[in-house]
C-alpha cells in the first residue's frame, strides 16, 4: 500500500496533570476526507494542533508523507521539535484553517492570501497576486479583495482564510472547527466551499460539529472520547452501526 | 507687553527653533532604534532575556529626565577613564550630552509602549503565521511588528510631544534651543513674560504640527481598525 499522507502514532498530550490525548494513532491517505468528531474536551482540536506542531505531543510520533517529525527531549523533560527548518517546511505543506479565522488584521484580504506564498514559498509577487485573485474568485471574494478582515462577515472571513490556506498549494488541509464561530446562516457558504474541495480530491482533516458534513462529505469518520479513538470507519459504519454506546449518546445529544 | 523685544530677537528664536527640532528628531530616531530591540527582549518569555531591558525601562522611567541629563553632562567628566577615552569627544559637548540623555530616555518610554503592543498581538495571528511555515524572524518582521507599530501610534504620538517639551531642559546646559533662546532674551532685556510666552507659542506651533501629522498617520495606518467608509 502507498505511504500514508499522514501517520500519527500513539500520540499523548498532557497539559500539566490533565491528560488530553491518551494514545491516538490514525492514518490518512491521499484524497481522504476525515471528519474528527467528539464532544468538547475530547481532545480533537489538540490532536489537530499536534499534527502541525502548534502543540508539541508529550510522546508519540507524527509522520508526514513517511517523514518523521524529529523531536528532542529537553533537560527539563519537555519535548520540542528538534529541527526548526523541518517543522517550517512541513507546516508549509499542511495548511490550517482556524475556528477564529486568524486573518492578519492589518492586511487586506488579497494581502493575506499573498503573504505566505511570497515569504515562505518565495513565489514572485506577480504570480502570488494572480494565484490569490484566482482563489478569491473561487471562494466568491474577488469583489472584496481590498477589504480588511474587520470589514467582512464571519463567513467571508472564513472563506478568505480558506483561500489563504489554498494559496500554499498544500498537500493536506487541516480544519479546526471552521464553522463553529459562525452564525447558523453563514455556515452553509463555508461548508459549500469545503465540499467543493473534498470533491476536487483534496486530503482534508476536519474537526467539526457538522454532522451533515461528516456523514455526507467525508470518506472517514473518527470519534474521539476522553483522548482516545472510539470510532474509526466509513460514515456508514460509524453513523449506522456504531460500535460504542458513547457515540450513540453523542449522536442523541447532537440531534 | 513689549512685543518689539521679541521681534528684534526673532533670529535668535529661529536659531533655537532649529536646534530644538534637530535635537528632538535625532533623539527620537536614535531612541526608536534602541527601543525596538529593548521591547523585543522585554516581551520575551525568557526571564533572563527580559530582565535587563526591563531594568533599563524601569530606570529611565523611574528617574527624572533632568537628573539623567545632569548625570551625563556634569557626571561623566568626573571619571578620569571617561576623560581619557574617545567617549570624551562626546561627553565634553553639551549638545551631545543632551542628545544621549534624550535618546536613552525616550528609548525607555518607547520601549515600554512597544513591549505592551507586542504582547497584545492577537495570538491567533501568530499561530496562523506559524501554521504557514513562517520562521520566527518572518513572523516578527511581517506580522508582529507591522501590527505593533500601527497599534502603538497614538501612544507614540504622546511620547513625541513629551520629548519635544522635555527637550527644553537642554536650555539648562548652555544649549541655545527654544528655551535657551528665551532665557537669553530674558537675561538681556528683563522681560520674562514676553520672552517665555514667545517660546511657548513656538512649542504650541510644533505640537500642532505633530498632532496633525499623527492624525494623518493614524488615518492611513488605522484604516483596518475603523468601520469601512462607503
Amino acid at each position: 500500500m502507498a505511504t500514508p499522507a499522514l501517520r500519527v502514532e500513539d500520540i499523548h498530550k498532557s497539559f500539566g496533570t490533565i491528560k488530553v490525548l491518551r494514545g491516538i494513532s490514525i492514518e490518512a491517505y491521499e484524497q481522504d476526507v476525515i471528519s474528527i468528531l467528539g464532544s468538547s474536551g475530547s481532545g480533537k482540536s489538540t490532536l489537530l494542533r499536534c499534527i502541525n506542531l502548534l502543540e508539541t505531543p508529550t510522546s508519540g510520533k507524527v509522520y508526514v508523507k513517511g517523514e518523521l517529525i524529529k523531536m528532542q527531549e529537553l533537560r527539563s523533560g519537555e519535548r520540542k521539535a528538534a529541527d526548526r527548518k523541518q517543522v517550517e517546511r512541513i507546516r508549509s505543506k499542511l495548511a490550517m484553517v482556524f475556528q477564529q479565522f486568524n486573518l492578519w488584521a492589518h492586511m487586506t484580504v488579497v494581502q493575506n492570501v499573498m503573504e505566505a506564498p511570497v515569504n515562505v514559498l518565495k513565489v514572485s509577487k506577480a504570480e502570488a497576486k494572480e494565484r490569490a485573485e484566482k482563489l478569491l474568485q473561487r471562494v466568491g471574494l474577488f469583489e472584496h479583495r481590498h477589504y480588511y478582515p474587520a470589514h467582512l462577515s464571519g463567513g467571508q472571513m472564513q472563506r478568505a482564510a480558506i483561500a489563504r490556506a489554498l494559496a500554499m498549494e498544500p498537500d493536506m488541509l487541516l480544519f479546526d472547527e471552521p464553522t463553529s464561530a459562525l452564525d447558523p446562516e453563514l455556515v452553509g457558504e463555508v461548508l459549500r466551499v469545503m465540499q467543493d474541495l473534498a470533491e476536487e480530491g483534496r486530503t482534508m482533516l476536519v474537526v467539526t460539529h457538522e454532522m451533515g458534513f461528516a456523514r455526507d462529505v467525508s470518506s472517514r469518520v473518527i470519534f474521539l472520547d476522553a483522548g482516545l479513538v472510539v470510532e474509526n470507519g466509513s460514515p456508514d459504519q460509524v453513523f449506522n452501526h456504531p460500535k460504542s454506546d458513547r457515540f450513540r449518546e453523542f449522536l442523541v445529544g447532537v440531534f | 507687553m513689549d512685543i518689539q523685544v521679541i521681534i528684534d530677537n526673532l533670529p535668535l528664536y529661529l536659531q533655537g527653533l532649529r536646534t530644538t527640532i534637530v535635537l528632538v528628531i535625532s533623539s527620537l530616531l536614535v531612541g526608536l532604534c534602541l527601543a525596538i530591540p529593548i521591547a523585543l527582549l522585554a516581551a520575551s518569555k525568557n526571564k533572563w532575556a527580559s530582565a535587563l531591558p526591563k531594568a533599563y525601562i524601569y530606570f529611565f522611567r523611574g528617574t527624572p529626565l533632568l537628573v539623567q541629563m545632569f548625570m551625563i553632562y556634569h557626571g561623566m567628566g568626573q571619571f578620569e577613564a571617561v576623560r581619557a577615552s574617545f567617549l570624551w569627544v562626546i561627553f565634553q559637548e553639551a549638545w551631545a550630552c543632551a542628545l544621549v540623555a534624550f535618546a536613552l530616555n525616550t528609548a525607555g518610554y518607547t520601549g515600554e509602549i512597544l513591549r505592551g503592543t507586542i504582547e497584545q498581538t492577537p495570538y491567533g495571528e501568530v499561530e496562523a503565521a506559524k501554521s504557514c511555515g513562517m520562521s520566527n524572524a518572518q513572523i516578527y518582521r511581517r506580522i508582529i511588528l507591522p501590527s505593533t507599530f500601527r497599534r502603538a501610534l497614538p501612544a507614540y504620538g504622546n511620547e513625541v510631544i513629551f520629548m519635544l517639551h522635555g527637550s527644553s531642559l537642554a536650555g539648562l546646559i548652555t544649549i541655545v534651543d527654544l528655551f535657551g533662546a528665551a532665557k537669553i532674551v530674558n537675561a538681556r532685556n528683563f522681560v520674562p513674560f514676553e520672552s517665555f510666552i514667545a517660546a511657548g507659542l513656538f512649542y504650541l506651533a510644533i505640537t500642532f504640527m505633530i498632532v496633525w501629522g499623527f492624525k494623518k498617520a493614524e488615518h492611513h495606518w488605522h484604516a483596518y481598525l475603523r468601520p469601512r467608509e462607503s
